[in-house]
């Protein structure tokens, strides 16, 4: 399903050090730096997979997920998902897939959700009785039936991401990538998009990809791990690989902390990629 | 062409939401068109009648050009994508399968004739009352109005595939502030949205017109007024379709350059 073969992507940074004096100097001249974000990365992800893609922060995940969503061309490297390439033919190949950006909104601000969605059904040109069949499962599944008539601007920040999740499915990806959908949101609320995406993934066989900070998300979502770190491939398997990983490295170490989190730290730590 | 249609009725049923806006957009454009009014009676007494523009038609130009403000004005752009180019709000937009040309164009037009339509029938209607020196007129003839409807939509697109480059070259320099003040501020006064352009001086005149400015709302205003007639407002006409094909062929090839070396800010 995704071939990811031996992909780049640097970005150029403008740097300069603080101060007005240095400001001033910068417009004159500019001091760019290269920054690699992703570097040879590979891996391969088959039909119906869920797979949870950890690093810390700047790592380069979301980079991976926006080339994967044909939004970014990388540098160099090979990336074919369903026989395309991405940001070849990306108004075709958008059809297939979703993403959902945590921290950003894709509904519209100041009209009601159901317009948003009625929006979507005419860019993905989602056959009626198809969309309104697909409306009323999510509206179960998400429990949206009070939220579609408010404003988007009037939600709270987990009512909104369920209606952004429900948005990226409106018109049945095959695929669907996740950028830290739950960021911000509270315990509840986090189940229920737990919940909501593993059932997606039994019912439709729809190929997941999360990225996300919150180790708990990946316990009860991924059976495979992928972990970057300073724009390479560290780790691919599955959680307890990473777990073990992590405790070989712990039996150095006098603390013997249980927590997820800890252990992370401590891998990301010894793995020197913080 | 559903999902583009879309945009645009999705943009115009929000541009039509907010009602009190439009009551105080009316008071504002009510006082500014008599006070042009004002002005130019003044000018035409002291002048002793000789004007460019004989004064009836000044007056029905004043009033079009307060009705239709929404239309034309390219300093209110689209404040949204602008934020999006900047924030990086445009990833979601590039994972659709969409034009991002024509999506954001449809919903562009969508927003200004929206506004444009809330404004103009309260404007309209008081133009028709007011004291007869003020009084707005109707087209001359049949002729003129289906012309000036035929280059109202026309002098729109032009706007609007203008403000699409003022887009596009968001994405080169991110912060859209210099462009747009630089941009907006040329065209507000070379597109006859200050004074009318038959006021401007002959041998500048000459200038403006080999650019696209002029083929603006200067086109329709004039026509309906009767100030533009005959094979002049025909040749217009096919310079306005000229500009409208050039600056949109521009625009898709300045977008087509921007969506390669695409950055999103933000993470």
């Amino acid at each position: 399903m995704i071939e990811f073969n031996d992909v780049c992507k640097s970005y150029r940074v403008a740097r300069r050090e603080s101060g007005l004096g240095n400001a001033i100097k910068s417009l004159f001249k500019r001091e760019y730096s290269t920054i690699n974000a992703i570097n040879h990365i590979s891996f391969s992800i088959d039909d119906g997979e869920m797979v949870g893609y950890i690093g810390p922060n700047g790592a380069g995940k979301s980079t991976t997920i926006k080339i994967l969503s044909g939004i970014l061309t990388p540098d160099s490297g090979n990336c074919v998902v369903n026989g395309q390439i991405p940001w070849k033919d990306r108004k075709e190949y958008t059809r297939q897939i979703s993403v959902v950006f945590g921290q950003r909104s894709q509904l519209w601000w100041d009209i009601p959700v159901v317009d948003s969605f009625e929006l979507l059904q005419a860019i993905y040109s989602i056959p009626a009785p198809r969309y309104h069949n697909k409306l009323e499962e999510l509206t179960q599944l998400l429990h949206l039936e009070e939220l579609l008539k408010t404003p988007t601007r009037q939600l709270s920040l987990g009512q909104r991401m369920r209606c952004e999740i429900a948005a990226s499915l409106l018109h049945e990806p095959k695929l669907l990538f996740l950028d830290e959908p739950t960021i911000g949101l509270d315990a509840v609320s986090k189940i229920a998009v737990r919940d909501f995406i593993k059932k997606m993934n039994e019912e439709h066989k729809t190929t997941v990809i999360l990225t996300t900070h919150d180790m708990q998300d990946i316990e009860a979502i991924a059976k495979r791990v992928i972990l970057i770190g300073k724009g390479q491939k560290l780790m691919d398997g599955t959680l307890e690989d990473l777990r073990l990983e992590a405790e070989s490295i712990e039996s150095e170490n006098e603390s013997s902390e249980t927590d997820i989190d800890h252990i992370i730290a401590h891998l990301y730590a010894k793995l020197n990629i913080m | 062409m559903k999902k583009y249609y879309c945009f645009f009725k999705l943009r115009f049923s929000t541009g039509i939401q907010y009602r009190m806006a439009s009551v105080t957009a009316l008071t504002t454009q009510l006082i500014w068109g008599l006070m042009e009014c004002l002005a130019y009676k003044a000018i035409a007494e002291a002048s002793g009648g000789n004007l460019p523009m004989n004064y009836s038609s000044i007056v029905t130009y004043i009033w079009l050009k307060e009705a239709l403000f929404v239309l034309f004005n390219t300093w209110a752009a689209d404040n949204d994508l602008f934020a999006m180019i900047a924030n990086g709000d445009i990833a979601y937009e590039l994972c659709r399968p969409v034009s991002i040309y024509s999506m954001w164009f449809s919903r562009t037009v969508g927003a200004r004739i929206a506004g444009a339509i809330m404004r103009c029938i309260p404007v309209l209607l008081c133009a028709f009352l007011m004291p007869k020196a003020y009084r707005m007129t109707l087209p001359v003839n049949r002729v003129s109005f289906w012309l000036f409807l035929l280059t109202l939509f026309l002098a729109l697109g032009i706007t609007v595939t203008f403000c699409m480059l003022v887009y596009m070259l968001c994405f080169f320099t991110i912060s859209p502030q210099g462009w747009r003040m630089v941009l907006t501020g040329a065209v507000d006064f070379l597109s006859g949205n200050i004074i009318p352009l038959p006021f401007f001086p002959k041998k500048y005149l000459f200038l403006l017109e080999l650019s696209p400015f002029s083929y603006m709302q200067n086109v329709p205003f004039r026509i309906y007024s009767g100030d533009l007639v005959g094979g002049e407002a025909y040749q217009c006409i096919l310079k306005q379709v000229f500009w409208l094909v050039t600056l949109m062929l521009l625009g898709i090839v300045l977008w087509k350059r921007a969506e390669k070396r695409i950055i999103i800010q933000g993470g």
